[in-house]
């Protein structure tokens, strides 16, 4: 057992989590308590020693799965029962005995899982899916369904489908054991999830983080406001206070400083290369909006266009930024970035309204497709405001190859920062309130 | 040190009994936080029953429930110990009235009547039982979050006045958060770990049986998955489990029977507190027939 544990652990940290040793401990002490038999309960207590944020959950529960997989589905197929009927049953009534049962005949049947072949455990479930037609099944079930009923029917759905995904891996674990079983399914955790190469389920995951990250990073800023929050000693009020206390001054009082709150201005390049990367940065940037005094959002490529407009009064951010790549004007070309030619429209047309107070952000990997940089744009622009910041999403090791051309806009920001990822912006994000 | 659980089993139960439904889960590191002697951390959204957890388990194993409630500004003063200053005063300039030597007066002023003990300093004096409720610790500030780790460490606490105090019994603690920010690692690797996410449709149907016990059975379970799919929405602020709860019991209160659409929607503010979100779910409601 202690064995399997090492190796559980040692592959929990190869997927990134920081399990430290005072955990490592802890999760080998609760073994002696909490029945091995007892999956929930086991998984529960090994997710609450060795996992301490919830983003890292899934990640944890993928090793878990591999490490701890119950035995697969030894019964041969009872080749009379008619899947068909048995999955309606199973989705209509969602119990999650017959949802296991039909996972479980259906893999057996249907997946073609033969020993020896390398094949990665997705497609098994796609190929059971497919043939057990589940989506064709749910698409009949929902068309008379209500609202609940909906809901209903879906979550059954995403049940089968973990079921299914259970079933195909016990069968692997089985067969190639858990250690190549944990590599295989080793995703990067949200905050390490690279913008420029993101999978859908990358992005669902990083999209589910954005939301806590926000309210965590607000709170930081307005605490960061706060600090100093017992500024100097209020003479008169503590010498008021010691009234009390016969003109012993035995509860000192301090000024509050005044807080302020910066006034962002951010420009983003939203070509499709860096789109990504603009959706999750404008996304966080509005989440705080409440942290700042003023935030006015520019998109281009090579035109550009003012779009706070869209994001004023609306929590929606997604919905915000679809209309964003819907109704702003930001191709004035031929619809490649042009980052000369954007700086400089904008430069002409909303430049007077920059002043000491605005920090600008602009975003973009500076890739320009070889035209006129018009770096000096830049440089007025820095001269007339607080502070100008760069990120760019590629690593610092394409910076100035190709068509990009960083280091000439460079000089003139206080910062140019690459940002590949949640962890990176986060740490941008809180240096700048 | 003595247990004081039995089993899961009988943790599961025995907060059953005092109202507090607990999935196989909860009730496992609650035994084990028991086992281990290691404090809990609670995390999840707004609801979900954190508090309440503590509360809970101090109701049933008859412990004493003493809560230390986290704001920002918290400090020692107010979460450990703190002289009594007035008191003390007082006592000098009484003291001095009367001729008394300062170093009699200095003696007297540092006992047991002029201490001002705060939760902390009382968890770990005291000689029953206790469950120790730290709520809200994302509330305070990087230095207070160090004293609590240092506390929940020694479990002794020295008062340079009068010596050190040790606890005789180390509390069951546990601490509550809304994840605002982020806790130290130090702090998070000294606890359990527990995320309380909104409950399934069923353990929620149960909550509400044993909250609101005046709601008929069949409405309870209606109210569980309307919920539930109101929490599918993409929502400002999802209902938290206070809020069905809120809901069932006005539900009772209108004497209603069934839950029909105009019903749900002439209601919705009660579950609902964004205006945004309540014209969303009528949108829903409204079109989902
Ligand atoms: N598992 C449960 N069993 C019974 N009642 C519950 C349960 N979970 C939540 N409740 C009810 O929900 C209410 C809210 O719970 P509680 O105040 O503990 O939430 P919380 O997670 O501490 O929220 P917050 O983050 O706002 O402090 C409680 O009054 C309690 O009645
Ligand atoms: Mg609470």
């Amino acid at each position: 057992m202690l064995d399997l544990l090492a190796g559980f652990v040692g592959e929990l940290r190869a997927a990134g989590l920081p399990v430290s040793l005072t955990e490592n401990i802890d999760a080998m002490d609760a073994v002696r308590f909490v029945p091995l038999d007892d999956r929930t309960v086991f998984r529960a207590a090994m997710a609450a020693t060795l996992v301490k944020r919830p983003e890292h959950r899934p990640a944890f529960d993928a090793v878990f799965d591999a490490y701890f997989a119950v035995a697969p589905f030894a019964g041969g197929d009872e080749l009379d029962v008619d899947l068909g009927a048995l999955l309606d049953d199973a989705l209509r009534s969602g119990d999650a005995e017959a949802i296991s049962r039909v996972a479980r005949l259906a893999v057996a049947r249907l997946a073609g899982m033969e020993e020896g072949r390398g094949v990665r455990g997705s497609a098994y479930v796609f190929k059971t899916m497919r043939m057990l037609d589940v989506d064709g099944a749910l698409a009949r079930l929902l068309a008379g369904a209500e609202w609940l009923e909906r809901d209903d029917l879906t979550g059954a759905g995403l049940r089968l489908r973990a079921e299914i995904e259970a079933e195909v891996r016990r069968r692997l674990v089985a067969e190639r054991g858990p250690q190549a079983v944990a590599r295989s399914v080793r995703r990067p955790l949200p905050e390490d999830v690279d913008f420029l190469h993101a999978s859908r389920e990358d992005l669902t995951a990083l999209q589910r983080s954005l939301r806590p990250l926000a309210r965590r990073m607000a709170s930081r800023l307005a605490r960061r406001r706060r600090v100093g929050r017992q500024g100097r000693l209020d003479f008169r009020r503590t010498l008021r206070r010691s009234l009390s206390t016969g003109g012993v001054p035995a509860d000192p009082r301090f000024r509050r400083p005044h807080p302020h709150k910066p006034e962002i201005v951010v420009l983003a390049d939203v070509s499709g290369s860096v789109a990504t990367f603009a959706r999750f940065t404008l996304q966080l940037v509005h989440a705080l909006a409440g942290e700042f005094s003023a935030v006015r959002t520019f998109v281009f490529i090579d035109g550009i266009d003012e779009v706070t407009r869209l994001f004023a009064g609306t929590d929606d951010l997604a919905a915000a930024l679809t209309r964003v790549h819907e109704e702003a004007d930001v191709v004035a070309a031929d619809g490649h970035s042009d980052y000369g030619r954007a700086l400089g429209t904008f430069w002409a047309r909303w430049g007077r309204e920059i002043t000491p107070r605005t920090s600008v952000i602009v975003l973009g990997d500076a890739r320009n497709n070889y035209h006129a940089a018009h770096a000096d744009v830049l440089a007025d622009l820095r001269r007339r405001c607080r502070r100008l910041w760069w990120l760019n999403p590629e690593p610092r090791s394409y910076w100035d190859t190709g068509d990009s051309i960083v280091s000439e806009y460079a000089v003139h920001c206080d910062g140019v920062f690459e940002c590949r990822n949640l962890r990176q912006l986060e740490a941008f994000v809180s240096q700048i309130g | 040190m003595a247990d004081r659980f039995e089993s899961i089993g009988s943790v599961r139960d025995g907060l059953a009994g005092v109202d507090y439904l607990a999935d196989e889960a909860i009730a496992g590191v609650v035994f084990l936080a028991d086992r281990l002697d290691k404090p809990v951390l609670v995390e999840g959204p707004a609801g979900t029953g954190k508090t309440e957890l503590a509360k809970a388990v101090a109701r049933w194993s008859g412990s004493r429930l003493i809560r230390l409630q986290c704001y920002e500004g918290l400090d020692e003063s107010k979460a450990l110990y703190e002289w009594n200053y007035r008191k003390q005063l007082l006592r000098i300039q009484a003291g001095e009235g009367a001729g008394t030597s300062w170093s009699d007066l200095e003696d007297d002023i540092f006992t047991e009547e002029f201490l001002l003990s705060r939760p902390l300093l009382e968890a770990i004096r005291a000689d029953e039982p206790v469950v120790l409720l730290i709520d809200e610790v994302d509330r305070v500030e990087v230095e207070t979050e160090a004293l609590l780790l240092e506390v929940l460490s020694d479990w002794q606490v020295s008062v340079p006045e009068m010596g050190t105090v040790s606890a005789r019994r180390v509390p069951l603690v546990f601490l509550t958060s809304n994840g605002t920010r982020d806790l130290s690692e130090a702090l998070k690797r000294r606890c359990l770990y527990l995320y309380l996410d909104y409950p399934s449709v069923e353990r929620e149907r149960e909550i509400i049986l044993a909250r609101v016990p005046e709601l008929p059975g069949h409405l309870a379970a209606e109210v569980a998955r309307i919920v539930r799919s109101l929490r599918l929405l993409d929502l400002r602020k999802a209902p938290s489990v206070s809020e069905t709860l809120d809901w069932a019991r006005t539900l009772v209160v209108l004497g209603v029977e069934t839950l029909d659409a105009s019903v749900t929607e002439s209601t919705l503010h009660v579950l609902l507190k964004h205006r945004a979100d309540i014209a969303a779910a009528a949108r829903t409601l409204r079109t989902a027939g």
